[in-house]
């Protein structure tokens, strides 16, 4: 274990150190090199659903990163660079996460992903690309476990397992929690029903709910799921009416959560539906129609368009005039890409211009960052979540997401 | 008590959709013994069809011109698939060894999933069908017992298709034709019957009763998308062989034990077992026992070898 590693650092040294001198040359004969440096390219991959049920949230990623790079390359932000975009589309699957993610690695202009959308994928795209140690920076994951979490709720000590892994968004262990609180105090809800999709990120999310409800006072009845992909409820809500709850929590996203909520309401169970950051999407709206008004969501972060910071950014994706809207985590993907983009900037000037030593120097950079972004202040713990605790909880009113609280979770 | 008789009728109104669905398998199976993968989509494009056929009509139909005006739309569509299907996909491979054309059901399958994702205007994901029947309109059977209007006038088309099927199949001329061909083809080949029209008529008349199941989904769920008619073209595919696959009667009671099951399996599985991911296990581990003691299926016949 001690041999290899003191192998890598010494060959890293050495490398950085060739890399140094290696530079020191470029730089006294910038008549030859400048225009071979001028058209230096790189790629700022994205990993997310682009089709399918969630390319609704994928999307908005895509472009909230498409932007950032637009302007980085109009604003020459790492000079002499030009900067691309490689979109790839997970289809919201695990394998196919782990397919792209090997072409992004094996792609060397990637210097960092944004990406992806879901935990579940998270968890197999995460160990790709830590492997080859190319930066992550995830706008949406939740799931406690892809940076340690997990551990600290059973009383043990949190071990990063993912090295090159960030996120900006908080957790669900905050995510869950928070919105229990809202639900039992600030709603005064007693009986609440739980229901989740069986997924990394649903069943993390109604866990962590169910946990917080319950030391808060509020009855918890017996969880009950759901599978992906299914349509059909009538049996599920038929089980939950006869233990008559008062509101009922939902850990998935919203291709089911509109149709439960619809289905729940058909039945004569007239309560409000809550989800987590992944009901949080306009299509819940225009699916869920009627049924959905007076639900609730809660999504990480402050709402976009209420943040100062976000305004530029609003207006400067509005001016692009893309198809999709900004969702959820537009927002959050676009300074994702703007981290990394800072992150290159500083590497290349440090003399790191390409192959693992580019890479390695990136994600160094990214995990000190201290950056000023549309979403809030931007820096990450040693494990690779953000700083920041903010969440907001959501309701339908008048066919759309309104704020109804933003807070800092304690 | 009440609690059971509404999971029994939740059980039905599921059941419904599952049986109109393994008609299709059923009767193409029982004629050329092909398990045609591509039903499921015949179902999606059904749900397309009758959505196109509404988007089509100036606003402000009445919803009993435009219903009818859907189901004929929604059927012309599978319909119009089917055949195109059976002519180019099927045909060419009658006679070659069964692996083949299963593989080619598969590739329909996909091709046109693709097709209705990528050239169906925003079909990438799920869209909103027009909730003509008001789902939140109930009737009440009995106590606590109720059915909302859409989930009632599945069942009733449900019940109403299988009739109709089966007093074709039993009664007219070319239902006994199709029952000819499918006990001995080339014996019916010689009788005069031409096979080609009656592989044809499985074909249609299978896909008729999909584009209802179709209409059915989209009136219940008030959205249709490109992926539907994967999860519940198996679940169907399953009933019909739970039910004896080649057997009318066989897909319909397989239809219903297997929407049955799953409700049950959701309301009545203990733990660990229980909640509603674990219907589908329950499901199929109902299917494998009956397998096991039948290997026909419920209502299925003991197959005779063939000459």
């Amino acid at each position: 274990m001690h041999s290899p590693r003191l192998i890598r650092v010494i060959s890293t040294l050495g490398i950085t150190a060739l890399a140094l001198t290696a530079c020191g040359d470029s730089r006294e004969d910038t008549g030859s090199d400048g225009a071979d440096g001028a058209s230096k390219s790189y790629t700022i991959g994205v990993i997310a659903p682009l089709t399918g049920d969630l390319s609704a949230i994928g999307l908005g990623i895509k472009n909230g990163v498409d932007l950032a790079v637009k302007q980085a390359n109009e604003k020459k932000t790492v000079k002499g660079v030009t900067l691309k975009l490689d979109a790839q589309d997970d289809t919201a699957k695990a394998d196919v996460g782990a397919t792209v993610a090997a072409k992004l690695v094996a792609d060397q202009s990637v210097v960092g992903v944004v990406g992806p959308l879901n935990s579940s994928v998270a968890k197999s795209v995460a160990p790709v690309l830590s492997q080859a140690n190319l930066t992550e920076i995830s706008p949406a994951n939740s799931n406690v476990d892809l940076t340690g979490r997990g551990a600290l709720a059973t009383g043990g000590t949190q071990t990063r397992p993912y090295k090159s892994y960030f996120r900006v968004v908080a957790t669900d262990d905050i995510q869950g929690p928070f919105a229990a609180q809202f639900a039992v105090k600030t709603l005064g809800k007693k009986t609440i029903a739980i229901v989740h999709d069986k997924k990394a990120y649903g069943q993390g999310l109604a866990e962590a709910f169910a946990k917080q409800a319950a030391a808060d006072g509020a009855k918890v009845l017996k969880t009950e799921t759901i599978n992906p992909g299914d349509k059909d409820f009538s049996a599920t809500v038929t089980k939950l009416k006869a233990q008559s709850p008062d509101f009922v929590f939902y850990g998935g996203e919203y291709p089911e959560a509109s149709l439960l909520t619809k289905q729940l309401k058909a039945a004569g169970l007239k309560i409000p539906l809550m989800g987590g950051d992944g009901v949080q999407a306009d299509d819940y709206i225009k699916i869920g129609g009627a049924a959905a008004e007076g639900d609730y969501a809660t999504a990480l972060g402050a709402p976009t368009e209420s943040l100062d910071s976000a305004k530029t950014f609003v207006s400067d994706y509005a001016a692009q005039k893309y198809a999709e809207p900004i969702g959820p985590y537009g927002a959050y993907a676009y300074d994702a890409a703007n981290v990394i983009i800072n992150a290159l900037a500083k590497a290349i000037e440090d003399g790191k211009t390409s192959g693992q030593e580019l890479r390695d120097a990136v994600t160094a950079a990214v995990g000190a960052v201290d950056f000023d972004g549309a979403t809030g202040k931007i820096s990450f713990d040693k494990f690779g979540d953000t700083n920041s605790k903010v969440l907001t909880a959501y309701t339908v009113k008048g066919g759309k997401f309104e704020a109804a609280k933003t807070d800092t979770f304690k | 008590m009440d609690l059971f008789l509404q999971q029994l009728v939740n059980g039905l109104v599921l059941g419904a959709t599952y049986g109109l669905i393994a008609l299709g398998y059923t009767m193409v199976y029982g004629i050329v013994q092909l398990i045609n993968f591509a039903h499921g989509e015949i179902f999606m494009l059904g749900g397309f069809g009758s959505l196109t056929t509404y988007l089509t009509l100036p606003s402000g139909t009445p919803t009993a011109v435009a219903l009818p005006m859907m189901l004929v739309g929604g059927i012309l569509v599978s319909v119009t698939m089917a055949v195109l299907m059976e002519r180019f996909a099927y045909r060419p491979l009658r006679g070659a060894p069964r692996l083949a054309p299963l593989i080619t059901a598969l590739g329909v399958s996909i091709a046109l999933q693709e097709i209705v994702r990528n050239f169906y205007p925003n079909a990438k994901s799920a869209r909103n069908f027009p909730q003509l029947v008001d789902p939140d309109k109930r009737f009440t059977i009995v106590g606590d017992v109720s059915i909302s209007a859409p989930n009632l006038l599945t069942v009733v088309v449900a019940v109403v298709g299988m009739i109709v099927l089966s007093t074709y199949v039993r009664r007219s001329r070319t239902g006994r034709a199709m029952q000819a061909t499918a006990q001995d083809p080339d014996t019916a080949r010689l009788m005069g019957i031409n096979t080609d029209r009656i592989i044809v008529t499985a074909f249609v008349l299978g896909a008729a009763l999909a584009a209802v199941a179709g209409l059915m989904h989209g009136l219940r769920f008030g959205q249709v998308d490109f992926r539907m008619g994967f999860l519940i073209g198996i679940k169907a595919f399953t009933a019909a062989v739970l039910g004896g696959i080649g057997n009318i009667s066989g897909a319909v009671l397989g239809g219903f034990t297997l929407g049955l099951v799953e409700v049950m399996a959701t309301q009545y599985a203990p733990e660990p077992f229980a909640g509603g991911a674990w219907k589908d296990a329950w499901a199929f581990v109902v299917l494998i026992i009956v397998l096991v003691f039948r290997p026909t299926g419920l209502l299925g016949e003991r197959v005779s070898a063939r000459a």
